[in-house]
C-alpha cells in the first residue's frame, strides 16, 4: 500500500439536479457562472455539479434554486468533479451513483407538484400514508406474468 | 436545526427535502467526503482502509462479514449523532449485494433501537402519493424544530 494524499481538502461536492420543463442545464450553468467566484462548477446531462468551500457553494446554490425552486433539487457528492476514481471517463459505462439519480428522476415530477401545492397550502390537511412499513405481497397477476415470461 | 439519518442515504429527493425544510441530512456522501479527504494509506476507490472493519466492531460481532463492518463504520458515526431518521422503505434504490443488504438491515434495526422521532414512508407512484410523500416529510421536519 502507497499514502495516500488528499486533493481539494476542506471543499464540498454537491449536485444540482433540475427537472423542469422551461430551465435547462445550460440555463443554470450560466446563472451559477454569473453569481460564482473561485468554485468549480461541471454541466452536466441533469444539472451541475458545483466544487469549492462550504459557504461559496451554498451561496450559489441559494441564488441558482431561485430560478426554479420547485424543480431544483440539490444532494452531496463525495468526491470532486472529474476524479478518475469515479469519473465515466475512466471508467467507462454510467458513474456509479448515477443510476441512483436516474432511478430517482422518474419520481422527481411528482414531487415538485407536491412542492408547488404545499407552498399555498398546509401541510397538515394532507392525510398521512398508511402502511409504510407493509411488505407488499407479490399480486397474482404479476406472478402470472412471471410464470408466462419463463423460457420452456 | 436538527441532524436527520436518511435511508436510503444517498437519496436525492431525501438529501434535498431535510435541507430545504432547514435540517442537516447525514448521507453517505459526507461520510465518503471525509475519507477522500483524509491522508493515510491509498486504497481505491473509496478510501475504505482494512482499519474500517475493526472500527465497525462497535456496531457488528466480530463474525458478522468485513464487508458489514466495513459498511458500518461509515454508517455508524452517523447513526449515533443523529436526533431523527427518514426511512423509505421498499426501496428499489437500496438494491445491493448481500453486504449491503445486511448493512441495510442492520441500519434500520439500530435506528429503530434508537429513541428518536423517526418516519417511514414508501415512494409515490403517483402525483396525489407524491402529495402525502412531500406533505408527511415537511410536517415531520417542522415538529423537529427550527424552520429556516
Amino acid at each position: 500500500m502507497t499514502d495516500y494524499q488528499p486533493e481539494n481538502v476542506g471543499t464540498v461536492t454537491k449536485y444540482v439536479v433540475i427537472e423542469s420543463f422551461s430551465v435547462t442545464p445550460a440555463d443554470l450553468a450560466v446563472r451559477a457562472y454569473e453569481v460564482s467566484s473561485g468554485v468549480m462548477i461541471k454541466e452536466t446531462c441533469f444539472g451541475l455539479v458545483i466544487m469549492g468551500t462550504e459557504d461559496e457553494v451554498n451561496r450559489i446554490i441559494t441564488e441558482v434554486r431561485k430560478v426554479d425552486p420547485d424543480h431544483i433539487f440539490v444532494k452531496d457528492r463525495g468526491f470532486p468533479p472529474g476524479d478518475p476514481r469515479r469519473c465515466r471517463a475512466n471508467l467507462g459505462g454510467a458513474r456509479p451513483g448515477f443510476h441512483g439519480i436516474e432511478q430517482e428522476m422518474t419520481i422527481l415530477p411528482y414531487i415538485s407538484n407536491a412542492l408547488k401545492i404545499l407552498g399555498t397550502r398546509d401541510p397538515g390537511t394532507v392525510p398521512a400514508q398508511k402502511n409504510a412499513r407493509k411488505k407488499p405481497k407479490l399480486d397474482i397477476s404479476t406472478l402470472k406474468k412471471m410464470i408466462d415470461a419463463q423460457e420452456p | 436545526m436538527a441532524k436527520v439519518f436518511i435511508y436510503p442515504a444517498t437519496s436525492l429527493i431525501l438529501t434535498d427535502m431535510v435541507t430545504r425544510f432547514g435540517h442537516t441530512p447525514l448521507s453517505s456522501a459526507v461520510a465518503i467526503r471525509e475519507r477522500i479527504q483524509t491522508a493515510g494509506l491509498e486504497s481505491v476507490p473509496l478510501q475504505i482502509t482494512p482499519e474500517e472493519p475493526k472500527k465497525g466492531l462497535r456496531w457488528a460481532a466480530v463474525e458478522v462479514p468485513s464487508g458489514v463492518r466495513g459498511r458500518m463504520s461509515l454508517y455508524g458515526p452517523m447513526i449515533g449523532e443523529s436526533e431523527a431518521a427518514i426511512i423509505i422503505n421498499d426501496a428499489d434504490l437500496a438494491f445491493g449485494c448481500m453486504g449491503c443488504a445486511r448493512t441495510n438491515e442492520l441500519i434500520k434495526f439500530l435506528l429503530r433501537q434508537k429513541e428518536m422521532p423517526i418516519l417511514d414512508l414508501t415512494y409515490p407512484q403517483n402525483e396525489a402519493e407524491g402529495l402525502v410523500f412531500v406533505a408527511a416529510i415537511k410536517r415531520f421536519l417542522s415538529e423537529l424544530g427550527v424552520k429556516p
